[in-house]
């Protein structure tokens, strides 16, 4: 009878009403947490434990790695006959083991049953190595060798670590050489190429002197060319000389040259403080660092970098739009049907798909505006297209348009909330309506613009969808800023960190090792969209605050 | 400085405008009709003494090709008909052509038979340069199996009839002799190990037939065999044993007294096009049935003309053809899309033969005063029609009507199919399953937030799902593909336990709650229920996660999805409409929430609190008097999330497999518009079928948000003129 009472009362469905609210909030907060914990725990330098291992055939190897996940699975969900588990286990439990070595055993990952587990260690003088290509080398140092000797049979820590940053020195010098000096010549020689068409083009007689010059300055470049490669042969002749032999977990003997080497360590020896730091150093090469191997490993600057310009550029433009329209319809259009419909339509404006922003964007960008701008000013070059193709500034562009409106509705509710007296204010001093505008109202809406358009920079540094089909790719091999003349290359493609999670978790060869990065691109993705956010909401609520106060005065 | 603003206000309105009719302006031409206009008219290249055999073009449709009886080939310019070359196909042999005909056209074979049993085999090749930036096209026939003719018939009877193909492999020839029997030829030059000379197999056979024989077609895979007869029958026969040759079936293709007048393949060699008497032309093809026996079935009909059908011209890469009849009507059709493109009667006289150009941008009509016409097509997207977007067509190859988006393959004789019914299915399927997560959670959140949370919860709870709102949807899409698609496989009975755990443990720990002694409930002020519910929740979560394995043991054999499959016959794939519907209702949440909370709140405090003063409860003032006077606002609510559902691209892009099946299986997956635009966008080419119907899919996302905001922003705005009348 209580209870019936208690359901008449109405309590059970607010609670449950409550009960949706608590929902989503968990889900919020799990989510950011479950990114959080993959993305940030990929970093730290997990131990390397060693054991013997029943493979299915009755074989007993040894492996070692790094234990990644675990779960317990029904026999069922195994689906193989199996003599290693009892017979009376329904519920196994097995773990993924990071093995790497991806040359000697052809994938990274490995589940392994724990009731086929034997002899687990963690021996100290185990080390992983970090390559630049194949992936994590798991084993135990045994030699070093120079130029097909061996030099050392049983080196110390330090000499090994030694070795590793000679090369790395020398690889460090010659990427320098090859990105940046060789990078510059060739984007020279380009542009000769391009101004000696142009020539052609215009229908210069051969032997006018303009064609002398580029001749001349080609040949320049040639030399300098030349001197550069001369200087890689012998760097890389230096870098190939030294390399070591290591031993897997199961004897097998592997030799590694230095220059392919990355970083090595050994986590089961390091102390909690030399894990603090090697974390914070491999956190660092992630956001500073270009990708390595298919973008499975290393940094994502890159991305970083492009989501960044992409944004600037996008502000630059849409916010002289946005404030424009808001200041249009707030303060000039007569309110009527007219400023009704545009209302209308910048609602809907931001409720059109993304995905149709980017066909549009294609569409007319692109192809359009884009290929027409290379018929008039970049005909040496067709038929390869300049602004004909997607870029950061199309992809700029369609992002402007796609978040115009969030800067419009944000700074209209700015001008509204200016109070009527001070414009009232204003104009009874004389100010006409262009100065009160200019001169009072305009500086009080500042910070609704400014949440305004951090808003649109959250909103576009997430979108993906339009940047696919305007502009983004996997791996740009040039930055859209860098130091050739005219240092900013709107035409050129760019990297996205919406894109490369995309493209990183979906589209790689190799997901489950690209998976730890994915995460961690997507949690630095999400702090800096939450972070924007919060400033956004922070801002709005202060100036909410300080015109109600101004009202109330 | 007010028109620069006016200028700016209105360039939003421009912006709108401009991405439909943009989007629009892309659409358009395809469904523009096509245009076939005659450019040149002029006497028969080679002399009109000698009857034409045959015409053809070269793929620029500079020049053109006709064959005569005597076996000359007579190349000439098909702007004035002005003779280009001229070569005799049979050089070495004093026999006479009786039977004449050609092989694919895309192959470019002629073949001709002698009456003294032998067959010619000849290639029309174009060898073309660009001295000095000009193109020069330089015609020449080949013999590929020598100029000598190969014997067909041992007897030496005069071939009357032909019908040949041949490629790299194989050539094979099917001959009708003057006394009425159907040979069959076949030679194949079998690659010897050594490399050098090859031997060459010749298989013979001999298919009975009557003396009615009208048109024999053999398909480019030398595969079947078509014989027409007077009184429309047509014999189907299966050669692809040559030794043997079967016959399938007899079919009734026209009804006596009409005629069959033309027969001629549709490019890729699987379907036949039948022209009669009376102007109709169908297309059929063979139907494979459930015992793997095919059967050649009538597959559409074209009705346009009315006259007797002289010629059909089927076009060399698209499923396109022309037809011209009796009275001087020239149609443009296309099967796939059942269309007639175009019917237009160019000139008074009779066509008597057809030919069209390989890009199907021209055609060559010989007509009854002696004269060769020289037509221009333009006819840029033949395959679109309202039946070939939204209906069910009966694609070639397959045994029924379907509903199919596949836009692309390997090979360039493929049928395209652009039928968006599959992916508009899969993107109401993916919203349907992402609203029914989404409305009820966002609603009754907002009910909650709204109207019975305390201030400074509420500080607490906005944010959230402001920031819930801002979460990228790419972040979202991975999760789900990623994480959360494995962890349903794994889990699914914990996920499904979850569902019916929650809302009791809910209302168990309320009940638990309001028999607390009344000191501890004060503790907590009211509006804090949802705290208070947060370890609820997760504890039943856990719970209903810890359950899951053993029961999954007990009910299921261990394996859940397995055991759909295996006892139910539910397909199941890992990422499924289940993960989309949980990730996209999880991205739609906060943004109907936002929306019908503001609802809630805005409803006039004096409204609730006469409610409350008449003794009703908080419940019953919630239900009969908040919820009824902002229901409005919760309808536009759920209009925008509706249309951010529909347009949603990467959540649906990387949590389904993207194939683009109708089922509304929750456990499979589908392709919606949006994820298809983001996939294929990028690879199409521009200006072609493809390209415009991947912007008619966007057109239509724009067109469906656009209607949903536009009801939402309407019903919102007399929703505020409402509010403030009270």
């Amino acid at each position: 009878m209580r209870i019936k009472n208690w359901f008449d009362s109405g309590e059970p469905y607010i609670w449950l009403n409550a009960g949706a609210v608590s929902l989503s909030v968990i889900m919020v907060a799990g989510l950011i947490m479950l990114i959080m914990a993959r993305g940030l725990g990929h970093f730290w330098p997990a131990d390397i434990a060693a054991f013997d291992y029943t493979d299915s055939d009755g074989a007993v190897i040894s492996l070692a790695g790094e234990f990644v996940d675990d779960e317990s699975v029904s026999r069922a969900r195994l689906a193989v006959k199996d003599n290693r588990i009892p017979a009376d286990m329904e519920i196994i439990n097995r773990r993924l083991v990071k093995i790497g070595n991806r040359d000697y055993f052809g994938l990274d990952y490995r589940w392994v049953l724990d009731v086929a587990m034997n002899n687990l260690s963690y021996p100290a003088t185990i080390m992983a190595v970090e390559r630049r290509e194949w992936g994590n080398f798991y084993g135990y140092l045994k030699a070093i060798k120079e130029n097909g000797e061996v030099v050392n049979v049983a080196p110390g820590w330090e000499v090994f670590q030694r070795y590793i940053s000679a090369s790395a020195a020398i690889s460090e010098e010659i990427h320098h050489i090859e990105k940046d000096l060789i990078g510059a010549v060739n984007y020279k020689m380009e542009r000769l190429r391009l101004t000696e068409k142009g020539l052609a083009l215009k229908n210069e007689p051969a032997e006018s002197p303009a064609y002398r010059d580029i001749e001349s300055q080609r040949v320049a470049l040639q030399g300098e060319y030349d001197g550069f490669t001369d200087r890689l042969a012998g760097l890389y002749e230096k870098l190939d000389r030294a390399s070591f032999i290591a031993l897997l977990a199961d004897g097998q003997e592997a030799e590694i040259r230095f220059a392919k080497v990355v970083r090595a360590y050994r986590p089961n020896a390091m102390g909690v403080t030399d894990k603090i730091i090697f974390y914070f150093e491999k956190l660092w090469e992630f956001v500073s660092d270009d990708p390595r191997e298919a973008n499975t490993e290393g940094g994502i600057f890159p991305a970083i970098f492009g989501t960044i310009l992409m944004v600037m550029i996008m502000a630059v433009l849409v916010t002289p739009f946005g404030v424009v329209a808001a200041i249009y319809l707030r303060e000039y259009a007569r309110q009527g049907p007219l400023t009704r419909l545009i209302r209308i339509a910048v609602n809907n404006l931001a409720g059109v798909p993304s995905v149709v922003y980017g066909v549009f964007g294609l569409g007319f960008f692109v192809y359009f505006l884009g290929g027409t701008i290379d018929e008039l000013f970049f005909v040496e070059s067709l038929p390869a297209p300049t602004f004909g193709t997607p870029g950061i500034m199309w992809a700029s562009l369609t992002l402007a348009i796609l978040t115009v409106p969030v800067v419009i509705v944000s700074t209209e509710e700015g001008l509204a909330r200016v109070p009527r007296a001070v414009r009232e204010g204003s104009l009874a001093l004389g100010a006409t309506k262009a100065e009160t505008l200019w001169r009072t109202v305009l500086p009080m809406t500042a910070s609704a613009m400014m949440t305004g358009l951090i808003l649109a920079v959250a909103r576009a540094a997430g979108e993906v969808a339009p940047l696919m089909l305007v502009g983004v790719v996997k791996l740009a091999p040039s930055m859209p800023l860098d130091g050739n003349f005219p240092f900013l290359h709107l035409d050129r493609k760019f990297m996205h960190l919406g894109f490369h999670i995309y493209d990183v978790g979906f589209q790689s060869p190799n997901v489950e090792a690209a998976r730890p990065l994915v995460y961690a691109t997507a949690f630095l993705l999400v702090l800096i969209i939450i972070c924007l956010n919060l400033t956004a909401i922070k801002i709005r609520n202060t100036l909410r605050e300080k015109y109600r106060a101004a009202e109330q005065n | 400085m007010r028109y620069m603003m006016a200028l700016g206000g209105i360039s939003v309105i421009i912006a709108i405008v401009l991405i439909a009719f943009y989007l629009l302006y892309v659409v358009l031409p395809m469904f523009k009709p096509a245009r076939i206009e005659q450019v040149a008219s002029y006497p028969l290249p080679g002399g009109a003494s000698t009857e034409t055999l045959y015409y053809a073009m070269e793929e620029q449709h500079e020049i053109g090709l006709r064959v005569t009886a005597d076996g000359s080939v007579v190349f000439f310019r098909t702007m004035d008909g002005s003779l280009a070359r001229r070569q005799f196909l049979a050089e070495e042999t004093l026999a006479n052509f009786t039977a004449f005909a050609a092989g694919d056209p895309s192959q470019r074979l002629l073949a001709a038979g002698l009456d003294d049993g032998t067959a010619l085999l000849a290639l029309h090749e174009y060898h073309v340069t660009y001295p000095n930036d000009v193109r020069v096209i330089a015609p020449r026939i080949d013999w590929p199996l020598g100029k000598i003719p190969v014997k067909v018939d041992e007897s030496g009877r005069a071939i009357t009839m032909i019908a040949a193909q041949s490629d790299q492999d194989q050539t094979t020839i099917a001959a009708l002799t003057e006394d009425y029997r159907l040979l069959l030829v076949n030679r194949v030059e079998e690659e010897s190990f050594l490399g050098d000379e090859g031997e060459v197999k010749i298989t013979k056979s001999e298919i009975p037939v009557t003396d009615k024989v009208t048109y024999l077609l053999m398909d480019v895979e030398h595969r079947e065999l078509y014989v027409a007869e007077r009184g429309g029958i047509i014999s189907y026969y299966d050669i692809s044993d040559k030794a043997e040759p079967k016959l399938t079936q007899r079919v009734q293709a026209v009804t006596t007294p009409t005629e069959i007048t033309s027969l001629a393949f549709l490019s890729g060699g699987i379907s036949i096009l039948v022209g009669d008497s009376h102007g109709n032309i169908t297309q059929w093809f063979p139907v494979r049935d459930a015992e793997n026996n095919y059967t050649l079935e009538k597959i559409r009909s074209f009705n346009s003309q009315s006259a007797r059908i002289v010629a059909i011209a089927p076009e060399y890469f698209r499923k396109g053809f022309l037809a011209v009849d009796d009275d001087g009507y020239s149609g443009i059709y296309h099967a796939t899309a059942h269309r007639t493109v175009k019917l237009e009667k160019l000139s008074d006289n009779k066509p008597t033969r057809l030919a069209i150009a390989p890009r199907a941008n021209a055609a060559l009509v010989e007509n009854n005063a002696g004269m060769l016409e020289f037509w221009r097509i333009d006819n840029e997207h033949p395959e679109i029609s309202w039946s070939s977007i939204w209906g069910k067509v009966w694609y070639e190859s397959r045994e029924r009507p379907e509903y199919i988006w596949q836009s692309s393959s390997a090979s360039s004789d493929f049928e395209p199919k652009f039928s968006l019914t599959p992916l508009v299915y899969g993107t109401l399927k993916a919203a349907f399953y992402a609203m029914l997560f989404a409305v009820p959670m966002a609603i009754m959140g907002a009910i909650y937030t709204a109207y019975f949370m305390s201030a400074r919860m509420r500080g607490i709870v906005k944010p959230t799902i402001e920031i819930m709102e801002a979460l990228p949807t790419v972040i979202l899409g991975f999760l789900a593909g990623l994480w959360f698609a494995p962890f349903v496989e794994q889990n699914m009975p914990g996920l499904f336990l979850c569902l019916f755990l929650l809302p009791i443990s809910i209302i168990i720990a309320a009940y638990g709650w309001s028999r607390l002694p009344d000191p501890v409930r004060h503790k907590i002020p009211e509006g804090w229920e949802a705290a208070l519910l947060l370890p609820v929740i997760i504890g039943a979560g856990v719970i209903s996660f810890g359950l899951g394995q053993p029961l999954e043991l007990a009910l299921f054999a261990g394996n859940m999805p397995m055991w759909l499959t295996d006892e139910l016959g539910i397909t199941y794939d890992q990422r499924n409409s289940l993960v989309v519907g949980l990730a996209m209702g999880f991205a739609v949440i906060p943004t109907i929430f936002s929306i019908s909370e503001d609802a809630v709140y805005g409803v006039p405090r004096h409204l609730t609190t006469s409610s409350l003063a008449l003794g009703a409860t908080p419940w019953q003032t919630m239900v009969r008097v908040v919820l009824l006077t902002a229901s409005p606002g919760i309808f536009s609510a759920i209009m925008i999330g509706l249309g951010r559902a529909v347009g949603e691209t990467m959540i649906v892009l990387m949590a389904t497999g993207n194939t683009p099946v109708m089922d509304l299986n929750i456990f499979e997956g589908f392709r919606a518009l949006s994820a298809n635009i983001a996939v294929e966008m990028p690879e199409s080419e521009v200006g072609s079928t493809h390209y415009r119907i991947l912007f008619l899919a966007g057109l239509v996302l724009f067109l469906a948000t656009f209607m949903f905001n536009t009801v939402a922003e309407i019903v919102r705005q007399r929703l505020r003129v409402k509010y403030s009348s009270l």
